[in-house]
């Protein structure tokens, strides 16, 4: 349900920039979204869409990148995938280690937009 | 026809609320208010926990509570029988609280009368996770009729909070709920997260909770 209030800031990121690039329009909008954010795609499409009505940004396309977590082994230093919702222990692959620290999956930046 | 060209953004997305956080964050330190951000799911006892603390502490500090919570008309009535400050904050149904929203009800606030501010966030584990509020410290509450594999399904929250308050232990017995899995599931998306298993009902545990808050408020007035 915070999709509108992420996607109301999502569009004021992208009319600055496009602003600032003098831009006549924007054709998409590509957004990096980590794997522990729960923003469902389809909701902020559809957000946008009506948002961005009689903007410059109106009929961009979101295309969204999933940033899948990763953590850092507190013991050796290996930094490797693992899903954060297994139910399984995750442990290091190269030590075994339990001890870990998230390194990637929260983020939530715009990377680039298409403009014209 | 126009040329499609790139344009570089590498920007949040929620950059402005970060910033307004921030300005909230700086503002508090400079006068010297503790704020915690309280944070769970509707029924895990944010209020009970609440109200223990004020309880606790009314003597010790002077506290105001910020209320957020869809049905706050209530848990601000019983914040001010108390007899502390509660600001509610009509969030219209809103899923969460941000920092212009906190900012607003600062302004309702005498700030130099107070040493801590107590946000209690909509009851909600997946959109408060999202937005600084600019509060010092973040805290979540999970009960553990809500099972021991919410880290699992939520897991933005629990890697975002300094502390998770394991409500209702009394409930403990005769459950499948696994402290030990639990603690696992959190320190691995937050290895300083820190856990308090405590009863709000019978007040087993709560003194734990009530020294860690107490030792914040002091660390933060005194640096």
């Amino acid at each position: 349900m915070h999709e509108l209030a992420v996607t109301e800031s999502l569009l004021q990121v992208v009319l600055r920039h496009a602003g600032e690039g003098r831009a006549g329009k924007v054709v998409s909008v590509s957004v990096r979204i980590g794997e522990l954010s729960d923003l469902v795609s389809d909701w902020m499409q559809r957000y946008f869409d009506y948002l961005s009505r009689g903007t410059i940004a109106e009929g961009a396309r979101i295309r969204i990148e999933r940033i899948p977590a990763t953590f850092r082994c507190d013991a050796c230093g290996d930094v490797f995938p693992a899903d954060p919702r297994t139910r399984e222990t995750i442990r290091c692959p190269l030590c075994a280690s339990e001890a870990m620290t998230l390194v990637t999956g929260r983020e939530c930046f715009v990377q680039q937009i298409e403009v014209m | 026809m126009a040329e499609v060209r790139l344009i570089e953004v590498r920007e949040e997305i929620l950059a402005e609320n970060r910033q307004e956080a921030g300005d909230i964050r700086a503002g508090l330190k400079r006068r010297g208010v503790f704020m915690l951000n309280l944070m769970s799911s509707p029924g895990s006892g944010k209020t009970s926990l609440i109200l223990r603390t004020v309880r606790a502490l009314k003597d010790a500090y002077r506290i105001a509570v910020i209320e957020g919570d869809i049905d706050a008309m209530v848990d601000a009535e019983k914040v001010v029988r108390e007899g502390i400050p509660a600001v509610q904050i009509r969030t219209g149904g809103a899923c969460h609280l941000d920092a212009p929203m906190i900012a607003a009800a600062l302004r309702e606030l005498d700030l130099a009368a107070l040493d801590c501010i107590i946000i209690e966030n909509v009851g909600n584990l997946v959109c408060p996770a999202e937005f600084d509020t600019g509060a010092a410290r973040r805290a979540v509450i999970l009960s553990v009729p809500e099972g021991d594999d919410k880290p699992l399904k939520y897991p933005l929250i629990f890697s975002v909070s300094d502390l998770m308050v394991v409500n209702k232990i009394d409930y403990l017995e005769g459950s499948d709920f696994n402290l030990e899995t639990l603690r696992e599931r959190a320190l691995r998306l937050n290895p300083s997260i820190r856990i308090l298993p405590l009863s709000c009902r019978t007040g087993e545990g709560v003194s734990d909770w009530i020294g860690w808050l107490q030792a914040e408020i002091d660390d933060f007035r005194r640096s």
